[in-house]
């Protein structure tokens, strides 16, 4: 009986630890979830004279993708970007990010453009407000403009199949119902 | 050997002015400056998690105390400015997270774990103290005797 006490006490240690281990410190709980998506209005980055606010991201489920061409991590999501855009499952908002115009369009000149559009951000003021601290961001915006869903680092296709796939199909039934 | 206190005073000296952060902000009263000072240091750079915004580099740190400084200016008070940090990046912004249900075993546990640690030692100390006080009774002390006695 004695030697059970601390082999429970063990148990529960190991119990957290298994759990913090699990647990990624890289990925903060966005408190944007449930919430209306943060305002803002930038010019887009393809034509300039024209503006974008959050307003124009409400009508249909979205995806506002945070990205800059000086980001690593953006190369590597951004194929699986280009295939969800040629299937066309949801339309892609970019916030092109803290970026150079210039490198910004070759970027999407070299690689291909899966967004919709792409709003810009040289400062970092949008992306404040929606609480950016690491590109890519990807944020699942439902038709009535509330943020769903964060994904922090780049979408591959095991987090799209598992976390966000289903979730764009449960609001667009949401909608539909 | 002073020489070489010296020199080694220098060298620990040098990284010193490293830790000062880059860029410098001006405010119109000291009380202002006292507060951002105080905020940068309570505030998480989200970017390099071990650091507060007052010594982290990354970009991020900088646009926020850029931010920082901005509504000191502009004569928000400290909860406005941590109410606006939180609704962006969340509790973990905070060094001091708030005392909620999600944070209680964060703020308690140490307390609870002290109490039980307490809790034991008190028991193992009783149970020594009684194990010495109890005296043996008869079958016992013959058999410490023929123990004994085997050894002789």
């Amino acid at each position: 009986m004695r030697y059970l006490i601390p082999l429970g006490i063990f148990a529960i240690l190991v119990g957290f630890f298994a759990v913090g281990l699990e647990l990624d410190p890289k990925k903060v709980p966005s408190p944007l979830v449930g919430k209306p998506a943060p305002e803002f209005e930038g010019a887009l980055l393809e034509t300039p004279e024209r503006r974008f606010s959050e307003s124009d991201l409400r009508g249909e489920v979205s995806l506002f993708n945070v990205w800059a061409s000086w980001c690593a991590a953006c190369r590597t999501e951004h194929p699986f970007l280009m295939d969800l855009a040629r299937e066309g499952t949801v339309p892609i908002y970019g916030l092109n990010y803290k970026d150079k115009r210039d490198d910004a369009l070759q970027w999407l000149g070299k690689l291909g453009n899966p967004y919709s559009a792409s709003i810009v951000d040289p400062e970092g003021r949008i992306g404040l407000d929606w609480g950016v601290y690491g590109v890519p961001e990807t944020f699942v915006v439902d038709a009535a403009g509330v943020v769903r869903w964060k994904v922090i680092g780049p979408i591959t296709p095991e987090i799209w199949r598992k976390d966000v796939q289903p979730l764009v199909e449960q609001l667009r039934r949401g909608k539909a119902g | 050997m002073k020489t070489q206190i010296a020199l080694l005073l220098v060298l620990l000296a040098g990284p010193l002015p490293a830790l000062a952060v880059i860029e410098s902000y001006d405010f119109e009263t000291p009380a202002q400056e006292q507060r951002f000072k105080q905020l940068s240091e309570e505030l998480r750079c989200l970017v390099c998690q071990n650091e507060n915004l007052a010594s982290s580099r990354a970009d991020l740190a900088q646009d926020l105390r850029q931010q920082l400084h901005e509504m000191i200016l502009a004569g928000a008070s400290n909860d406005e400015i941590v109410e606006y940090m939180v609704a962006r990046y969340g509790d973990f912004v905070l060094y001091r997270p708030p005392v909620k249900s999600s944070t209680w075993l964060l703020w308690f546990g140490p307390a609870i774990l002290a109490v039980l640690a307490v809790w034991v030692v008190v028991r193992v100390v009783k149970a020594n103290a009684r194990a010495d006080e109890m005296p043996l009774d008869d079958a016992e002390r013959r058999r410490v005797q023929q123990a004994l006695d085997r050894r002789r």
